[in-house]
């Protein structure tokens, strides 16, 4: 079992960042716009809402390099660490009020999907990685927000249950 | 540290501080780096691993997004090619035939006539990922590297038009950058006057997306409806000449900019890209068959 956690946390990222680069790409209907779900985003939150701040930050720090290096990625590597890094600790600090309800989860989902996508507009502007008018950062953010928070629902479930399986047996007592 | 409402030890703040500080060490050495970052082999290895999976993945999903063209055998495919090669050649005739030849007809069809080729030497391949507009980047993985002959610095087409030139080539994917990247700058040529300019993206794939048209003579002006084809570089690197871009969908022009701007409405639908072809050379050897200029069956291998 404690061998097999990290493969099975490993495998778990490395679907998602190839899921959502990779589905846009089969299935251009399900994208608005470019803008797709972000999966490893909703893989960070579930995390932090089971294991709590420090485990989702190290999670969130893992899966923005992979965001940031698997192909077709071509920003600065590094941008997505951040933005998953603030996503993972915020979400773990917020989880007593975010794990009793489902609104809450929700809520927390909106929230992280705002500030991660915000953190990585923002660290693009400041290292012109591209030079993004605001205007257009604007124009995808509240999209990338509903359709996390829309898929939210189908995708929190199994993945709060995967990582409650995963869970160290001491602290489940 | 005091304990928590609910009992719990408070989140450690050094786990954080050392995540932060780590993720700004990778940031500060990829961007100091440029083009000869640390980071750059990790991205190759990382593309490598990453490519095949998501050229699987691609493959797995793509049956369903068209679910028509669930049982395509590979010679179907290589005959659909084919179709597309020819449709794409005639296009650029057409092309070179109305709004060019009007205005230079003699020289043209004789340079057309000269060159060896009246089109390009092209390798098949697949988009199987596209960036997230989240990332705010327009790139696309494409199931075809350096095992196929495709590097850095090769156009990029589909049988609509341009697509974009290669950023980065790994062994068995490539990675593109997009016309309508914000960081993507094309040399254009207006059919009708001749006129060369830059072309910008402007960051949107949405189907009305746009890109900006800079002309380099200020005098120039650009009309509605006039084609815009790549101008070419040296050695056809990044981009070969000849390749149709878009249209001219609107002109604009104020006091205080010192040339004329134009939306250009492009060709591809850069929402729905599958199939495109990256230029290479007639001579190119690979694992996949290079489809060249003319001919209907593709050449096995490059002759």
């Amino acid at each position: 079992m404690s061998a097999l956690r990290p493969l099975v946390l490993v495998a778990l990222l490395v679907g998602a960042v190839v899921l959502q680069v990779s589905l846009l790409a089969a299935f251009s209907s399900l994208s608005y716009d470019g803008v797709v779900p972000d999966l490893a985003l909703l893989v960070v939150v579930a995390a932090a809402l089971v294991r709590g701040p420090e485990v989702a930050a190290g999670l969130g720090f893992v899966a923005g390099l992979l965001v940031d290096l698997a192909p077709p990625a071509d920003h600065v590597a590094g941008r997505w660490a951040l933005a998953l890094v603030v996503v993972g600790y915020l979400a773990g600090r917020v989880r007593d009020d975010a794990r009793t309800s489902a609104v809450g989860a929700l809520v927390t989902v909106a929230a992280c999907s705002f500030v991660g996508t915000s953190v990585f507009a923002l660290s693009g502007m400041l290292l012109h990685d591209p030079a993004l008018p605001a205007a257009q950062a604007l124009r995808v953010i509240p999209v990338a927000v509903l359709y996390d928070v829309a898929l939210a629902p189908f995708v929190l479930p199994p993945l709060l249950r995967v990582f409650r399986w995963l869970r160290p047996r001491e602290v489940a007592y | 540290m005091a304990p928590s409402r609910t009992g719990r030890r408070r989140p450690s703040r050094a786990v954080l501080v050392l995540l932060l500080l780590a993720s700004f060490a990778v940031i500060t050495l990829d961007a100091r780096g440029g083009d000869r970052s640390p980071l750059a082999p990790v991205r190759s290895a990382a593309g490598d691993l990453f490519g095949p999976v998501e050229d699987v993945t691609a493959s797995a999903a793509r049956p369903f997004a068209a679910v028509p063209e669930h049982f395509r055998s590979a010679d179907r495919l290589r005959r659909e090619l084919a179709s597309v090669r020819a449709r794409n050649t005639r296009l650029r005739q057409q092309l070179a035939g109305t709004a060019v030849a009007r205005n230079r007809a003699a020289e043209l069809d004789g340079l057309l006539a000269g060159s060896r080729s009246t089109g390009h030497s092209l390798v098949p391949a697949r988009v199987v990922a596209m960036g997230p507009a989240q990332s705010f980047s327009r790139t696309v993985t494409i199931d075809a590297g350096t095992s196929s002959g495709v590097h850095p610095d090769m156009t990029v087409l589909d049988d609509d038009g341009l697509v974009g030139r290669v950023l980065r080539a790994d062994r068995s994917t490539s990675t593109v950058l997009l016309l309508v990247d914000r960081e993507s700058v094309v040399g254009g040529r207006l059919g009708s006057s001749m006129e060369v300019g830059f072309l910008r993206g402007r960051g949107d794939v949405a189907d009305d997306s746009r890109l900006d048209l800079e002309l380099v003579d200020p005098g120039a002006t650009a009309r509605r409806g006039d084609t815009l084809v790549t101008w070419g570089s040296k050695d056809g690197a990044p981009y070969v000449a000849g390749v149709p871009i878009g249209r001219v969908a609107s002109v604009s022009r104020t006091p205080r900019q010192q040339s004329t701007q134009a939306a250009i409405r492009p060709f591809v639908d850069f929402t729905s890209l599958d199939l495109v072809g990256v230029v290479v050379d007639p001579r190119t050897k690979g694992d996949r068959p290079v489809l060249t200029a003319g001919s209907t069956t593709p050449a096995r291998g490059g002759r």
